[in-house]
């Protein structure tokens, strides 16, 4: 007679493992659709005096890229920023140029160090971060005063503390792209 | 652990080839994204097209934002509302007590005004806004400080037109989509607003700082008048603006003149008005070279020349 075997077998946390697998729709357009979103997401809270939103959408794809390497082609930061520059305000073509510079610039620094930890991704993400926003300031064709210099450490200080919690939850939305979701047969 | 190395792609060659493309195509969008931005700082309006479309797409989904942000501001507010009824009912019934007194001055300063109009034979020159709409969103997380109307061209709103709210100056309509438009709001860096102390004719420049203040700037250079929480007003120069909005509040003395906080802070505006460009016909001869004459005008055409 055949051993009743446990419920927990035929499961795992993508879901149940018969008759059901993953569906490649999900799994490829997740990240893309969770960084174009979270492009959006700054818009909308209303008109702060001071730029202090992190850059949601920068932060997405640099968590998806440190948490799932390999997932994201280097191509990926081009079309993302341009679907970024849209919304952003920034001169069109500031995140194409950054974001695609950034993809190749992690592609390298993984080549240097490949090993992999919270700490390592949290300072490569304050790196980039920071670059980021420098950058992105002096390009934006504002004029750039002590003022605007220091108006932008709160926003820095937000989008370091914040991005650990994006890093979970790309962790938690990269189970839901793996859900097992299509029925087989 | 370090990674599965997407970078080692083994003997086949299928793998290097896709590789190879992989770093190609990255190179020629970084290549591509400084030429887009080199054309966007040379000319920035090249790209409006796209942007205002994309606008377009997104300002429904910023106007059920923008009542939900209302209606939960009003729910805090009744909330400690309740909390100091005792005190602010008290400060209430006095400031009630000094308003109705302004009030009865208001009145007698209006006849008065009323009086001397019909004497100068001037018409009262309010004008009714094109559009009274939402600021769906702003650029929160950019350098530049931008907000988004829930009203474009099809509301009949076009580049230009000065946005204020019930208090004050917002901005300036900087482009223009069918449903959605961009404001430069007063404290971004690049706009500059000529403006006037309220009690007299002190006139000045308010120009963004970048963090939510105004640098104001005085014409006359000399001994510095101003004084903290002098209120500025719009002078109606450049002719964009009517006269007599009021625009800034004084907060800090400089040697040249001070830094002011913007009077309506676009965070606390939910209603906007856009209004029409108040002189046209300035703005249009301020834009024509010296020299040349105007389309529609012949005598203003000469008098510039």
């Amino acid at each position: 007679m055949i051993d009743p075997i446990s419920g927990k077998a035929r499961r795992d946390r993508y879901g149940s493992k018969i008759n059901r697998t993953h569906s490649p729709i999900l799994a490829y357009a997740t990240p893309w659709i969770t960084i174009m979103f979270a492009s959006l997401l700054p818009q909308l809270p209303i008109a702060s005096a001071i730029p202090l939103i992190p850059p949601l959408g920068y932060l997405m794809m640099i968590a998806w890229r440190l948490v799932r390497p390999g997932l994201l082609p280097v191509w990926a930061g081009t079309l993302l920023g341009m679907f970024d520059d849209l919304f952003s305000g920034q001169p069109f073509g500031s995140a194409t140029l950054l974001w695609s510079l950034t993809m190749l610039s992690i592609e390298l620094l993984e080549a240097r160090f490949p090993w992999r930890g919270f700490l390592q991704d949290w300072l490569v993400g304050v790196v980039f971060i920071a670059a980021y926003l420098i950058v992105a300031a002096m390009l934006s064709g504002a004029r750039i005063e002590i003022t605007a210099i220091v108006v932008m450490v709160p926003q820095f200080l937000l989008s370091i503390c914040i991005f650990p919690i994006i890093a979970r939850m790309v962790a938690v939305l990269d189970r839901f792209r793996l859900m097992r979701v299509r029925v087989i047969g | 652990m370090a990674p599965p190395s997407s970078r080692r792609s083994g003997h086949s060659r299928r793998a290097q080839y896709g590789l190879f493309t992989g770093y190609v195509l990255a190179t020629i969008g970084v290549l591509f994204g400084a030429l887009l931005l080199g054309i966007s700082l040379w000319r920035p309006t090249s790209f409006n097209g796209l942007r205002t479309s994309a606008g377009d797409i997104v300002a429904p989904v910023g106007e059920a934002n923008a009542v939900t942000r209302t209606e939960g501001q009003g729910l805090f507010d009744s909330i400690s509302g309740y909390l100091r009824a005792g005190s602010q009912n008290a400060n209430l019934k006095k400031e009630v007590e000094l308003a109705r007194i302004r009030l009865k001055e208001a009145d007698a300063v209006r006849q008065e005004n009323a009086r001397l109009k019909t004497l100068l034979g001037l018409r009262d020159t309010q004008t009714p806004p094109v559009a009274i709409t939402r600021l769906v969103g702003s650029s929160a997380s950019s350098t530049r400080r931008f907000a988004y109307l829930g009203a474009g061209s099809n509301q009949g709103v076009t580049v230009g037109m000065p946005v204020r709210s019930p208090r004050g100056v917002v901005g300036r309509v900087l482009e223009v989509g069918q449903h959605s438009a961009r404001v430069l709001l007063l404290a971004d860096s690049e706009s500059v607003l000529p403006v006037r102390r309220a009690k007299d004719d002190v006139v000045a420049f308010a120009e963004g700082r970048g963090d939510g203040r105004l640098r104001i700037r005085l014409i006359n250079l000399g001994v510095n008048p101003l004084k903290r929480g002098d209120v500025f007003v719009t002078s109606g120069a450049g002719g964009y603006y009517q006269p007599g909005v009021a625009v800034a509040i004084l907060d800090q003395v400089t040697s040249d003149g001070g830094v002011a906080r913007v009077i309506a802070d676009p965070a606390a505006t939910d209603f906007v008005a856009v209004e029409p460009i108040w002189q046209p016909k300035a703005v249009e001869s301020a834009k024509t070279p010296v020299g040349e004459a105007l389309a529609n005008d012949q005598s203003t055409g000469a008098a510039t020349q």
